[in-house]
């Protein structure tokens, strides 16, 4: 929608000559939630697309992913046969409520920002241990994981005028079996719950659990849980307040089916 | 910047926060719609450099140095204005074939997105599509297009074109995104105006400063309560001024719900209007609030129209309270026989309450207007409305104009489903225009369409119903409390006719009802499809259900014994003689074909075995037109190329009329519906039509027309008849010539000549539905999965297969969005949480099954050429039918709509685990007799 009150557009064409923030300031990634809804406090945009970041970076050391990268940039993605956890790239860029037209526009690091419960890049890249790194106004570069960047519902531990700059995830996520799991109130809606299973090389099982909590949880569980094992290690980890509560789901059904989808992992990661 | 638009290299100076699609419609793109302005509806899409995005998303300083293809340039280049290309898209010919369109406002985008949609991405739509939304079709229709599958025959090739697949008179335009609907227009000088809304549930407004708003650069004017005409008036519109409560202002010094009109801003722009809104200074005394419809009729209840105030509004005449409460809007009571002695009588009684929400129109066009005065100082307004002779008469009581003096008109109108039976925007532009003499556009945005529009009434439902052990209904009790919101408009009618047609249907010695509609402070409700017959019939249909369970008799043998047939009375609580007659009969035959398509019909297999199946069934009876006279006009000339033109009332919204009209007319006069021109909604072209509501496009205006269109032929060949000297009998029009014993005339010989008829509405008859579903529903998560639809339905002749078949598989499928997903959340201060369609979620295409559709065969004696009418009454039996299927495969009897997967697997689980757990004594109990 047209945004009436941005007077200006900024196109920084380096990081090092980024406009001082001002109160009315955002970043302009893809847009796609920026010009869904009346903005009346903001003034100017400033395009993190005129930087032109490279989108990603295949390394030994893992998959670098700009901010900037866009959904339909990540889906298309030819990764190393090893990183046999790539399957869930695909899984989560569909558990994206927009369509493929939004994928065109929408970015990865905007969904981060974001921070809707719903957000399945954060699912993506917290399973696979994505960790931020974010710079702020002096050019200083500090680093967190994608499980602590996410506080609460669009509350992000990004300060005044930082810029989530990439989400990198090491191989050894990538080379992990996984299982993921997603359930909405109707079949391409928004996620009530999205369960997402890794098995490491000692098989330790790691269950991540978006969309039906307020934030990203992630809880180790070990190696071969039984089924008891598993819905105690979920009720120790998320506070009844801690299950989230908008249209999409109520909040003790987001509980009823997470434990369903993760009893549902457990089993495939099993066999 | 430059940017190139369907091959045009064009000029653009976009404003820094504008997004593509203002831009576009700006250079005159107005293919180009805006739907929800948030994403979400896809309605916007265009491809920029190939790649289809939505274009209310992408800022437009984005499109610099690009290639945009809109819908008008998909073909070809184009000029923007100029001539479409010379031929179509395959994709815009495969939706014209299919006719993958109602209303036609979602389809520029459809068509764009299907265009770029590769072979995988065409092989799972509900993927493919989840970014645009349809309300009309259900998207099988939509389906097909993308498939090539071609439904609709040639016009030109359709002599009797009664019975045939005609697509609608605007397709080409429709496809091509050149229908012009309600703002697709550049109009020079044109004002914007905005309106700010209430942020209290209830307030007096005690003083709005205008100063800053005044002094916001571009701002031309503010009005507020006092600025407006004195008199009180009703949105809702109705042949009858006086069934509606006059209790509303156009704007007020009170407020009664979060989002009514406080004030409104006229600017030269529409960023100006909003910068005037944000500036307004108001000052409220907020004053406790009514919320909750349960408590409306306590002592103590804060009242939504204080009689402390003002003068309460003089009750709407249809269903007027009998009680004396000043939250009471509306009241009905009747009864006959006595139902306690009937009670008394049954084998088998059941009584539950059931509760329905409130739901949204969500048609894809929203509310909008532009006015301004034409050449003779006449004040115009072209308006997305359904009733575009009611709004002139209001606009003319309002300002106290003569009719002459105001003209409403339509263009094409992007859905309705009775949300356009009101009158939202038109009297605030009357106002801007008649103060300042310039043109003025209101366009209501999406979040105003859910937060300040209407909805359909909230409603429960104590229904008790008795039988004995034959299934034979002895007594039906119905007690009916409605929310009527703010305001009462549609309070009575929708309290009257939902309490009407669901008895009705039924033969039962005894029957009483008791309804109440009652103010609150929540947005209006208002005309909803159904019309209070969906809520109504939700609670009857699942009892009647219950019924038939507990005397283990079929659902549909439950049915046959005991609703009306041909020579019963058709009472609901009156004995008072009436005009619902017995045109044709055809609900014997939907249950039939219903109950033999529902067993042959295999459907989808469930998931995996551990889903529950079950089936389930519903009817619905509708009379055709609203009580108490429903009026068209309608005139046609034959011209002198030999060709007709034909001026109707009625708005086209996606109902499909005009194609009905061109049909109706021509086989009347014998010709092909391509040689009839159609002029419509414009209360210049008859002297008056009451509107498209209640059904009533097919069954009056096309009385009306299909009247004058008989007369007209009368006249031609009495005509040829004198000229030639022979026997006007032996007179027959042929397409372009009369054939006369002594040879061909051409019809341009008589040519001008014209008839006029008209059609009062009166008697009325009834038509059928009857809606069957087989499901699968997860025993634990409560996801419910439609493995098999069947609708099957008493329309009469039909006059268009493939365009009735879309009315059914579109109402089936708004429904199933009520019945499955809809829901308005409101947060603690009465305020609309859900303002979106990410948030208020509409069926998509992966949302909706296929569902089968079947006619029956009944000829009516009533409507045009044995027609009845078939546009609201699919939506009515869908919600029951799923109740009772999801009944059916897991024991959970549901009251409440919608039957959301978080709503409903506690109920769910518990009623498995009970059969269960009956099943494993039933099978102890047999262990024990069998070891005996």
């Amino acid at each position: 929608m047209d945004l009436s009150g941005i007077t200006s557009i900024i196109e920084p064409k380096r990081p090092d000559v980024l406009p001082d923030w001002q109160d009315g300031d955002a970043w302009l990634a893809g847009g796609t939630w920026l010009f869904s809804e009346p903005q009346p406090h903001l003034r100017r945009l400033i395009d993190l697309a005129a930087l032109e970041w490279a989108p990603s970076t295949v390394s030994d050391e893992g998959l670098a992913l700009a901010a900037t990268c866009t959904i339909a940039q990540l889906d298309r993605l030819e990764l190393p046969s090893g990183w046999i956890a790539s399957p869930l790239i695909g899984e989560c860029c569909r558990a994206l409520l927009g369509s493929f037209k939004i994928w065109n526009r929408a970015t990865v690091g905007g969904n981060l920002c974001m921070a809707l419960p719903a957000g399945p890049m954060i699912a993506l890249t917290a399973a696979l241990d994505g960790v931020c790194t974010i710079v702020s106004p002096n050019a200083a570069e500090r680093r967190v994981s994608v499980i602590d960047f996410v506080l609460g519902p669009q509350k992000t531990t990004l300060g005044r005028g930082e810029i989530l700059r990439s989400i990198s995830m090491p191989a050894e996520a990538l080379g992990r079996r996984t299982a993921f799991r997603r359930i909405s109130l109707s079949p391409n809606g928004r996620s009530g719950a999205l369960v997402i299973g890794t098995l490491d090389a000692d098989q330790n099982l790691t269950l991540t659990i978006t969309a039906s909590t307020r934030c990203p949880v992630q809880i180790a569980i070990g190696p071969t849980p039984s089924a008891d094992t598993l819905r105690e290690e979920i009720a120790g980890a998320i506070a009844e307040a801690d299950w989230y509560d908008d249209v999409h789901g109520a909040p003790d059904w987001r509980r009823h089916v997470t434990l369903l989808l993760a009893e549902e992992i457990r089993r495939e990661l099993a066999r | 910047m430059r940017l190139t638009v369907n091959g045009q290299a064009q000029e653009a100076a976009p404003l820094p926060g504008q997004c593509l699609r203002t831009l576009l419609r700006e250079l005159g793109w107005f293919g180009v719609k805006k739907g929800c302005d948030a994403g979400d509806c896809g309605a916007c899409t265009v491809h920029v450099d190939g790649e289809p995005v939505h274009s209310c998303l992408l800022p437009a300083f984005k499109a610099e140095g690009r290639a945009v293809t809109t819908v008008e340039g998909l073909a070809g280049t184009c000029r923007p204005g100029g001539g479409a290309p010379e031929n179509r898209h395959p994709m815009q010919e495969a939706f014209l074939n299919a006719q993958g369109f109602q209303c036609g406002f979602c389809t520029p985008g459809m068509i764009m997105t299907a265009a770029a949609l590769d072979q995988a991405q065409r092989r799972d739509l509900g993927t493919a599509l989840k970014g645009n939304l349809c309300r009309c079709t259900g998207y099988r229709a939509i389906r097909d297009a993308i498939a090539g599958t071609a439904h609709a025959e040639a016009p030109q090739s359709c002599e009797a074109p009664v019975g045939r697949n005609l697509p609608a008179p605007a397709s080409a335009a429709v496809v091509a995104g050149r229908a012009a609907y309600t703002l697709d227009l550049a109009v020079d000088d044109l004002l914007h105006l905005k309106v700010l809304r209430s942020p209290h549930a209830h307030a007096h407004i005690l003083r709005i400063d205008r100063e800053a708003a005044l002094a916001v650069p571009g701002v031309v004017a503010v009005f507020t309560h006092e600025d407006v005409p004195a008199q009180r008036f009703s949105t809702g519109r109705h042949q009858i001024r006086a069934d509606d409560a006059p209790d509303t202002l156009m704007l007020d010094p009170i407020v009664r719900f979060v989002g009514q009109r406080v004030a409104a801003v006229l600017a030269e722009s529409e960023a100006a209007a909003e910068a005037g809104v944000r500036a307004l200074v108001v000052t409220y005394a907020p004053r406790a609030a009514l919320l909750d419809p349960e408590i409306a009729l306590t002592a103590d209840a804060p009242l939504v129209h204080d009689p402390g105030d003002r003068e309460p509004p003089r009750p709407g005449e249809d269903a007027p309270p009998i009680h004396a409460h000043p939250n009471l809007a509306a009241e009905v009571h009747g009864a006959i026989g006595d139902v306690e002695t009937g009670f008394a009588e049954a084998a088998l009684v059941y009584e539950e309450e059931y509760v329905t929400q409130r739901v949204q129109h969500a048609h894809l066009e929203t509310h909008g207007a532009i006015g301004w005065r034409d050449a003779e100082g006449r004040l115009v307004v072209r308006s997305s409305t359904q009733v575009p002779f009611l709004t002139r008469d209001a606009l003319c009581d309002l300002f106290g104009l003569e009719q002459s003096r105001v003209r409403v008109l339509c263009g094409r109108v992007g859905g309705g489903f009775g949300g356009k039976q009101e009158m939202l925007t038109e009297d605030l532009v009357a106002l801007a225009v008649l103060r300042t003499g310039r043109p003025v556009k209101w366009e209501l945005t999406r979040q105003e369409q859910f937060t300040a529009t209407t909805t359909r009434h909230p409603m429960r439902v104590r229904v008790k119903l008795g039988a004995r052990k034959d299934g034979t209904l002895t007594a039906i009790s119905l007690k009916v409390l409605a929310n009527t919101g703010a305001y009462a408009n549609h309070a009575g009618g929708v309290l009257h006719h939902g309490c009407n047609e669901c008895i009705s249907a039924y033969n039962s010695p005894n029957k009483r009802v008791e309804g109440y509609s009652v103010y609150t402070h929540t947005l209006p409700s208002g005309a909803f499809r159904g019309y209070g017959l969906s809520q109504t019939i939700f609670a009857i249909e699942s009892a009647m259900d219950e019924l038939a369970r507990g005397l283990g008799i079929d659902p549909f043998e439950m049915r046959r014994r005991n609703a009306v047939r041909p020579g019963d009375p058709m009472v609901s609580t009156s004995l008072e003689p009436h005009d619902v007659e017995y045109g044709s009969y055809g609900l014997d035959q939907c249950l039939d074909l219903a109950q033999a398509a529902l067993a042959e019909h295999s459907g989808e297999a469930p998931p995996d075995p551990s889903w529950l199946v079950g089936e389930g069934m519903a009817m619905a009876m509708i009379d055709t037109i609203p009580p108490r006279g429903h009026y068209a006009h309608a005139r046609i000339r034959l011209e002198t190329d030999g060709r007709y033109a034909l001026s109707v009332g009625t708005a086209e919204f996606g109902n499909g009329t005009s194609t009905v009209h061109g049909q109706l007319a021509a086989q009347a006069l014998a010709t092909t519906p391509d040689r009839i021109r159609l002029t419509q909604a414009d209360t210049d072209a008859v002297p008056h039509d009451t509107g498209a509501y209640g059904s009533t496009g097919t069954v009056v205006a096309g009385q009306a027309n299909h009247r004058a269109a008989l007369a007209l032929s009368v006249m031609i060949r009495e005509a040829a008849a004198a000229r030639q000297g022979v026997d006007p009998d032996a007179c027959r029009l042929a397409m372009d010539a009369v054939e006369t014993p002594m040879g061909r005339v051409p019809l341009s010989d008589f040519a001008p000549i014209e008839a006029t008829a008209t059609a009062d509405g009166s008697p009325r008859s009834v038509a059928f539905n009857v809606q069957a579903f087989r499901v699968a529903v997860h025993p634990a998560s409560g996801e419910v999965k439609i493995l098999a639809s069947i609708q099957a339905a008493d329309a009469g002749v039909v006059i268009n297969p493939m365009q009735c078949r879309g009315q059914v598989e579109g109402g089936v499928a708004q429904a199933l969005g009520a019945a499955l997903y809809e829901d308005y959340r409101f947060a603690e201060d009465g305020s609309v949480v859900t303002q979106t369609f990410r948030n208020y979620h509409i069926p998509a295409c992966a949302d909706v099954p296929e569902t089968r559709v079947l006619f029956a065969k009944t000829y009516d004696r009533v409507g045009p050429l044995g027609a009845k009418s078939m546009s609201e009454s699919p939506y009515n039996p869908v919600a029951p039918a799923l109740a009772n299927a999801i009944r059916d495969a897991t024991g959970a009897r549901l009251t409440a709509t919608p039957f959301a997967p978080d709503r409903i697997f506690r109920q769910v689980m518990q009623a498995v685990a009970d059969r269960e757990a009956r099943a494993k004594a039933d099978r102890s109990e047999a262990i024990a007799v069998a070891s005996l």
